[in-house]
């Protein structure tokens, strides 16, 4: 429990700036409410004080009061849910940058799947629905509830005490009730649906595996039966859910009774017991409200301790803490991966390549792991183009990863011209260091936007002769918007082939000092792939280093060095030549492949 | 999206429901009953206590109408709660089974993420729209209704108000509706771009990264989410105007019973009970319309999935697929007999006579999408030719027993589908009695002895979704020992060993090789490694189907 009310505080505490705004809601809201209730409490005077036939003067202030209300409580609405969603929606713009500045300051740290990221968006909805479906209906509630015993108080104590019972009934102990079933059942479904959804998958991305095996039937029955026993479970603990509503309806029922009763009995004049039990119906009902956001409350709890857990850990001194205050910039909202407020520095090209030292390297992803990198001495001069190879796991992405500063080392050091690459500030290094690293991403925008990630403000020129260099121009030029096709979500739109030389292309312009190259060539086939390693080899910039790390061994023959990795350690290195004619991994592997690809070679001819 | 608030199709396709919905039914009635006596027995008790006295046989029924109305609420809840858990069971069992009617060939791709997100949590969604709205429905219908009888019977004057204002909060809804609704549609592009760029950012955070450029984008990420803001402000301005005019309609409506009702009152020309019923009814008019009015948006995840649902239930081929009798004889040859091929919008196969004898190894080669798995596709019987026909041992796929068939058949997909249970069962895929000899002998064949002595539980571990926890290699090695415990006359290979690293490619490949020994097979190459010992090559490109004669490597240059 503390845990979770700490997560609303550290979202509250986000809200601070648009408070007033909030606030501002929140007194809509009670108004509205209060209005509501106001309105039935005056038609019910009224009409009784018109039955003992007075002057018709004593009912004019009630009859415009009555119309008055009617229409106020109309405009207070609509007034109170713009204003509502306007300072939500505010918070939300601030979360959601908020949350994006956290994790790109975070450094080192692996990135969330697939599934996270998803979740990441339906739980910035959890921070909108706690506040305008939970907070602020809640303390109209409140406010209301307060007001109609104090009023009640002014008329009759006796009247006030019945009210105040049926109104803690409703507002507190329903609620708390609520809460307590929600969860319970959410608990209890949980684990069913989340098998129910893996059987889905199952069936579905496995279709052709079982059908294939002839399993599908069984994997059907498994499923069918998971499923009726999800539904007998729901309509039990819906059962018991529906209680809470229907004690809701008997608790308002009752307290109006017992408020005519109690009031009768203290001889107050009959006009204002109609008046004192049409009220309390109305605020009673008003309290109830609250049922409804216990549910949604604890509905949206998970993802709110998801956020508060995301944002409570930097809470100090962030970037966007100055930001936060509100945004008042011109909006011309068109996506965009190049920003007004980039720094200058990456746009221009460094003409130097840094000398670059592993000393002592070793890399565990967890205590006690076998090591990914074990003590890994090398050094690359400026200018050198080096091959880093081995059998799969032996290291070779890790390698790339450490260079970069995406993954600290456990022991020893990387430097770059002696300075240690921990100390770069994040937006220098990749100027020094970079380029087509593992599971390189291509975003929702048009292919120029995507390789002017790498430099921005370059030409087209530039633009051209990287997409040149990586094959990607013949396709580019053979688009009708050419460099402003847009390529979609997670570049669907391209195929894998083209997705990996746009990727490539972008880091060609990047054109790092030392430009890494994490498998250029995956996805394409051997005649291409050879095409695009050389022509990427003959691209790069006179002077620049090269650390391409590779599957394939065919085209290293021109490179400085080649590096063999296996098990985290360096086993063999020297030139292509050299490695060629010593026995050892390189040279089995090279015969392997080189007969592989002679025969296919032969084959397609 | 012009969405009906019942789907009719509902009623066909889950008959069970319908004796919920019909209970339903009965407890709207029921509880529009209890509404006008609730404001009965109130109006008598205020009416009395005007005078100073206590009706106690007025104050007893109130309670009584309120304890019945408080267990027809429970009863309401409860009942929807079932039709919609039945409902949400009948229509998983409906949409798995259609996969398995459909085939595989229907369910590939995009279908497939669909498929399993509605079955999933998305038909979850349709809770909202049964507990929520669908009471709220009939209530809607029921209670205007029974309030305008009675006012009807104790005050004409006022029923005739409500009656003519009650139709304005339909009329003004839909009118309101369509303006949002078209504003909606009019900004939705712009919302979706809006809304998708800040997963995009998240999810292309490492390479922001790689490039220096994560944090310079807090600002681009700032004003795409303030721009998002903007446009939903635009459109909810609209929105919201239609919940004014509803309420003002319905708080305006009292105002205009009310205030007559008064100044007759003090005229005396109406009785004081009459006019408390009047004004107590005439707000629970309106109420339900507006309940269900705000309910029916928060249902639409609902009635969206509903509709996919039996859109896809519905859209079932007439003839379920693998029913033939005739069972093919896999010793048989397997010829292909002009066959064309075509999807949607390309066509994969053209024209494509081919013949395997039996025992022969044949390779597939040929540049991506050019055909090669749809080959391998119309002999599972997963894709039926467009044209032309495929017989096995002389008997058509089209018309034989598929089951039957795919038992002789062992298939090695490019990406094996794994599934969450245990490694054993996920290798004994359609065979589970197959005895613990059979499948050590397929877990030594397959080169998976060192990966099943690395698991916790060996055998018996339990693998993530989707085969989570194995590597891409070990998971194709599951794949290759599935199929050597099917030991099948005939053997189908995708591209076993694509994505794999030249280690794991050649633990696959050696188990390859044993795996198509004595077999019919065809094989689907991506790598030159596994021509090696195959009788022919086949050569697909553009759907067209040439032989080559292979010469083993090194004897050409």
């Amino acid at each position: 429990m503390s845990s979770g009310t700490s997560s609303e505080l550290v979202v509250l505490r986000l809200a601070r700036p648009y408070l007033k705004r909030l606030i501002g809601a929140g007194l809509l809201a009670a108004a509205t409410e209060f209005a509501g209730l106001a309105l039935m409490a005056t038609a019910t005077w009224l009409l009784m004080t018109a039955a003992g036939q007075p002057p018709l003067d004593r009912l004019t202030v009630a009859i415009v009061a009555v119309r008055a209300l009617a229409v106020s409580r109309g405009v207070l609405r609509y007034t109170e849910r713009l204003a509502g969603h306007d300072a939500v929606l505010r918070l939300v713009t601030d979360v959601r940058a908020r949350i994006f500045d956290t994790l790109a300051s975070r450094r080192g740290n692996p990135h969330p799947s697939g599934d996270t990221l998803s979740r990441l968006v339906s739980d910035v909805e959890a921070v909108q629905d706690l506040l305008l479906r939970v907070v602020v209906p809640a303390v109209a509630a409140g406010l209301v509830c307060v007001l109609a015993v104090g009023l009640t108080a002014l008329v009759s104590l006796p009247a006030a005490f019945a009210l105040a019972a049926g109104l803690v009934v409703a507002a507190v102990v329903l609620p708390g009730l609520a809460t307590a079933l929600t969860r319970r059942a959410g608990a209890e479904l949980a684990p069913l649906r989340g098998a129910l959804a893996t059987d889905a998958v199952d069936l579905t991305h496995g279709a052709a595996d079982l059908a294939a095996f002839g399993a599908t039937s069984d994997a059907l029955a498994t499923a069918g039966q998971r499923a009726r026993r999800l539904a007998r479970l729901e309509r039990r603990l819906a059962a018991l859910g529906f209680a809470v509503d229907a004690a809701g309806v008997l608790v308002a029922g009752l307290t109006a009774g017992t408020v005519v009763y109690v009031a009768l009995g203290t001889g107050l004049d009959g006009v204002l017991v109609g008046v004192l039990a049409v009220g309390t119906l109305a605020a009673v009902e008003i309290a109830l409200a609250l049922v409804g956001a216990a549910r949604q409350w604890t509905g949206s709890r998970a993802g709110l301790d998801r956020v508060a857990h995301l944002l409570g850990t930097d809470d100090a001194g962030s970037e966007v803490a100055r930001a936060s205050s509100g945004w008042h910039g011109t909006t011309t909202a068109e996506p965009s991966l190049t920003s007004p407020a980039d720094p200058p520095g990456p746009e221009r090209m460094v003409d130097t390549a840094p000398s670059v030292r592993f000393d002592g390297v070793t890399v565990r992803y967890r205590p006690g792991a076998a090591a990914a990198l074990d003590e890994i001495a090398l050094h690359v001069p400026p200018g050198r183009r080096v091959a880093v190879v081995g059998p799969s796991g032996a290291g070779k992405s890790t390698l790339a990863a450490v260079l970069t500063g995406a993954v600290p080392p456990t022991a020893g050091r990387v430097t770059l011209d002696g300075r240690d690459v921990s100390t770069y500030p994040t937006q220098e290094l990749p100027r020094l260091v970079g380029g087509l690293l593992a599971e390189a991403y291509v975003f929702h925008a048009t292919v120029r936007d995507n390789m002017l990630l790498g430099r921005p403000g370059a030409d087209d020129d530039a633009l051209f002769s990287a997409a040149t260099a990586a094959g990607l121009s013949d396709w580019v030029r053979a688009q009708p918007d050419s460099w402003d096709t847009v390529v979609g979500e997670e570049g669907g739109q391209l195929s894998g082939g083209q997705r990996q030389r746009l990727a490539l292309a972008r880091a060609l312009l990047a054109a790092p000092g030392m430009l890494v190259l994490d498998e250029p060539t995956e996805g394409l086939d051997p005649a291409a792939a050879d095409q695009v390693l050389a022509s990427t080899l003959a691209a790069t910039p006179a002077g620049h280093s090269v650390l391409l790390i590779t599957h394939r061994l065919s085209g290293l023959a021109e490179l400085d060095e080649i590096v063999v990795l296996d098990a985290g350690r360096v086993v063999q290195r020297g030139r292509h030549q050299t490695l060629v004619a010593t026995p050892g991994w390189y040279r089995d592997q090279w015969i392997l492949q080189q007969a592989a690809e002679r025969g296919y070679l032969t084959v397609s001819d | 999206m012009n969405r009906r608030p019942f789907d009719p199709r509902l009623l066909r396709r889950v008959p069970a429901a319908r004796r919920d919905l019909a209970l339903l039914t009965l407890l709207g009635v029921l509880a529009a009953g209890l509404v006008v006596a609730q404001a009965t027995a109130l109006a008598v008790l205020l009416a009395t206590a005007f005078t100073g006295q206590l009706d106690r046989a007025a104050l007893v029924g109130l309670l009584a109408a309120v304890a019945t109305r408080s267990l027809v609420v429970w009863a309401q809840g409860a009942v929807s709660a079932r039709a919609a858990a039945t409902v949400k069971a009948a229509l998983r069992d409906d949409l798995l089974g259609a996969v398995s009617r459909h085939g595989p060939g229907w369910v590939a791709g995009q279908r497939a993420g669909q498929l399993a997100t509605l079955t999933g949590r998305g038909l979850d969604a349709l809770d909202a729209y049964f507990t929520g709205y669908l009471p709220q429905l009939v209530l809607s219908v029921t209670v205007p209704v029974a309030v305008l009888g009675r006012v009807l019977f104790a005050d004409w004057s006022s029923a005739v108000i409500i009656a003519v204002t009650l139709p304005l909060i339909p009329i003004f809804g839909a009118l309101l509706g369509w303006q949002a609704q078209a504003a909606t549609e009019r900004q939705w592009r712009r919302l979706s771009l809006l809304g998708g760029h800040f997963l995009d950012m998240v999810a292309g955070l490492p390479t922001l990264r790689a490039f220096g450029r994560a944090r310079a984008q807090t600002d681009s990420v700032r004003r795409m989410a303030d721009g998002h803001r903007i446009a939903t402000m635009k459109t909810l301005r609209i929105a919201f105007l239609s919940a004014l005019v509803l309420e003002l309609v319905a708080t305006l409506s009292v105002a205009l019973v009310a205030v007559p009702v008064g100044i007759r009152l003090l005229g005396g020309g109406l009785a004081l009970q009459t006019a408390l019923l009047v004004l107590l009814l005439t707000p629970e008019a309106y109420l339900p319309l507006r309940a269900a009015g705000s309910r029916f948006h928060a249902s639409m995840e609902g009635l969206t999935a509903l509709d996919d649902a039996l859109t896809l239930c519905d859209s079932a081929p007439p003839a379920p697929a693998g029913h033939g009798s005739t069972l093919p004889d896999a010793t048989g040859e397997i010829r292909f007999e002009s066959v064309t091929v075509t999807y949607e919008r390309t066509t994969a196969l053209r024209d494509v006579t081919l013949t395997i004898r039996p025992g022969e190894r044949i390779a597939v080669i040929g540049p991506s999408g050019a055909g090669k798995s749809t080959l391998l596709n119309l002999l599972l019987g997963f894709v039926k030719p467009t044209t032309g026909r495929v017989t096995v041992g002389g008997v058509d796929l089209a018309d034989a027993d598929l089951d039957g068939w795919r038992q002789q058949v062992a298939w090695v997909p490019q990406r094996a589908h794994l599934f969450a249970v245990s490694l054993a069962d996920n290798i004994r895929l359609g065979n589970r009695d197959a005895a613990p000899a059979a499948l050590a002998a397929a877990v030594h064949l397959a080169a998976l002895d060192e990966v099943v002595a690395a698991l916790p539980d060996g055998l018996d571990t339990l693998l993530g979704e989707r085969g989570h926890g194995l590597s891409s290699g070990q998971r194709q090695r599951v794949a290759l020992a599935r199929a050597f415990l099917r030991d099948a006359p005939v053997v189908l290979l995708d591209e076993p060993t694509a994505r794999l690293d030249t280690a794991a490619e050649a633990a696959v490949l050696a188990s390859t090789r044993q795996l198509v020994t004595g077999r019919t097979a065809l094989l689907v190459a991506h790598r030159p490694a596994l021509l090696t010992g195959v009788d022919r090559i086949l050569r697909v490109e553009d759907g067209r189907v040439t032989e080559l004669t292979p010469v083993p490597a090194g004897e050409r240059r």
